[in-house]
């Protein structure tokens, strides 16, 4: 033990952050700000040149297909996180509330661990249910309920479908992390003072959970806009995204400008998204 | 009774969501032991025909090697960093401590899509050729914010205590650090490993942009997949979640233990 009082001058506690510190500033705010800077650059035969005007940024927003991509991955992600609260909602409610505590934990763990399996693969195997010879028109057309089999597959309700899977899972989770914080005191007093059930859900639980619903829905946006496993093996070619388009920059035309604008681009709308969000998110006093 | 009867529409719907959260999963499984050559109906009996066919295929044992050496590399890189930031925020707030809190966080509210974008952009601008090693540095980032919540969230007063105890008795920084905080964390070290080596094992777009002719997994079953749907995607996928699936099971189970004990 005699080395031990000398090595104070390494002083390991100040140093402790500055790994990860500098781990998270070189390899992801670096590349970030690269990216911006890239965005105003043009590519003259081929080679990336520093220009430093909103050429890029005026053409993306000149051309109606580009602006049709921000615009459809505004509208599937928003129907997306609507559709995942309503199913997610009373799974978490039905969970915190009517299921026995010691088996709370055990549902939960079952419903949420879809939600950290491979992504690709569960795109993929939803493919298996909703394609034309899949579980389901096999299914229906064996009952006779259907003659023609249903186009349910390479469309835009398709993405729907996928994302909606597997937000329902993390929005569960955080729904259900939120309620169970509740006091259980606060809904005891409002049915002593005379509130239905119905009251108390609407006037007490329901505005308490929205912390849990609001950062569920948030982690959600941010996945589903910036997704293009989703749009890309279930949405088919039917519509363009935003992330299907910056692949298109990038792998056929090797457009960096144009794939950094559209980047940045997705950036600001997640950006405004928290900032309109944020303040719905701090659970007070619960 | 009749509070039982009340809550049956609530557990039905619990039952019902199982089902449409596990109906693609349980097809998918079903159906990689299809004998025949599509994975849809009807399903003519098990056979392992598929899951022999992907053991020869010798492109898909090296992404699996090359996904399992990227999980575990940059998995422990970012728990050893992830620790580390922790426990040099928990046991003293550095100077700018909200400021280091949102650097070490912001990767969390980007796209992995952007972040593989920013990446892919750097390395062309600065010359440096797609390997796997970019792709571990990339998972590194998105991971490292989880791990560092995840360790951070179970430093508590009492490590406080024990951490001046030790100094007490002796212990350098060092000796501290290593032989008892460490110790102490292993539940949620391990629990932060798992999460961090499922999700690099699982992650497709930043793999799929910073790679070159060796690839992951996930990549490969998505190059599989302009085949169209074959069982063998399904043994493939079928093997991608038996795993993933395992090690967050793991996770799990040891985070519960390690909070039990607490109490």
């Amino acid at each position: 033990m005699s080395q031990a009082k000398q090595p104070r001058h390494l002083n390991l506690t100040r140093w402790a952050i500055h790994p990860a510190l500098w781990f998270t500033v070189v390899f992801f705010a670096v590349p970030l700000a690269v990216m911006l800077t890239v965005s105003f650059w043009q590519r003259v035969y081929g080679k990336l040149t520093a220009t430093w005007d909103l050429a890029n940024y005026i053409k993306f927003f000149g051309r109606d297909y580009l602006v049709e991509s921000l615009f459809n991955s505004i509208e599937v992600t928003l129907l997306t996180t609507v559709l995942s609260i309503v199913l997610a909602y009373p799974l978490a409610y039905a969970l915190a509330y009517k299921v026995a505590p010691r088996f709370q934990r055990i549902i939960l763990l079952l419903a949420v661990m879809p939600f950290w399996t491979a992504y690709v693969v569960r795109s993929y195997s939803w493919l298996l249910v909703i394609s034309e010879n899949g579980v389901i028109n096999v299914f229906l057309t064996g009952l006779g309920l259907i003659d023609q089999p249903l186009e349910m597959a390479y469309s835009r309700g398709a993405t729907v479908l996928g994302f909606v899977h597997f937000f329902t899972m993390l929005i569960t989770l955080t729904i259900y992390a939120n309620l169970v914080q509740i006091k259980p005191s606060y809904q005891k007093a409002a049915a002593d003072l005379g509130a239905s059930p119905l009251q108390v859900f609407i006037r007490i639980t329901l505005p308490l959970s929205i912390p849990g619903v609001v950062v569920g829905a948030f982690i959600a946006f941010v996945i589903a806009i910036g997704d293009y496993i989703t749009p890309q093996i279930l949405g088919g070619g039917t519509e363009v995204l935003v992330p299907q388009a910056i692949m298109l920059q990038v792998s056929r035309a090797a457009n960096f400008p144009m794939a950094s604008v559209m980047s940045v681009t997705l950036m600001i709308v997640v950006i405004v998204v928290y900032l309109i969000s944020a303040k719905h998110m701090k659970m007070e006093r619960v | 009774m009749t509070s039982w009867l009340k809550s049956a529409p609530f557990y039905a719907y619990i039952g019902i969501a199982l089902i449409f959260i596990y109906l693609p999963v349980a097809i998918l499984v079903l159906f990689s032991f299809q004998d025949g050559t599509l994975p849809v109906p009807p399903f003519n009996g098990p056979s392992l025909q598929w899951y022999e066919k992907m053991f020869e295929n010798e492109r898909l044992l090296d992404a699996l090697f090359n996904s399992i050496s990227v999980a575990i590399l940059s998995s422990l890189v970012t728990t050893l960093l992830g620790f580390l930031a922790a426990y040099g925020m928990a046991k003293r707030l550095p100077r700018f401590a909200g400021g280091i809190r949102f650097i070490l966080m912001a990767p969390l509210t980007v796209s992995y899509l952007i972040i593989g974008i920013g990446l892919l952009i750097t390395l062309n601008i600065f010359g440096i050729a797609k390997s796997l090693i970019a792709v571990g540095v990339g998972h590194a980032v998105i991971n490292l914010p989880l791990c560092f919540a995840i360790i951070y969230s179970q430093f508590g007063d009492h490590m406080k205590n024990i951490d001046a105890a030790a100094r007490d008795l002796g212990a350098s920084d060092f000796q501290t650090m290593v032989r008892v905080i460490a110790p102490i964390m292993k539940p949620s070290l391990f629990a932060a490993f798992c999460l961090s080596a499922t999700l690099s094992w699982d992650e497709f777009i930043i793999a799929f942009l910073l790679s070159r002719f060796e690839v992951t997994l996930p990549v490969i079953i998505f190059e599989m997949l302009r085949a169209g749907l074959t069982p063998e995607v399904n043994a493939a996928g079928t093997v991608v979640f038996a795993i993933s699936f395992t090690i967050v099971a793991l996770a799990a189970i040891v985070m519960m233990i390690g909070v039990r004990e607490k109490k």
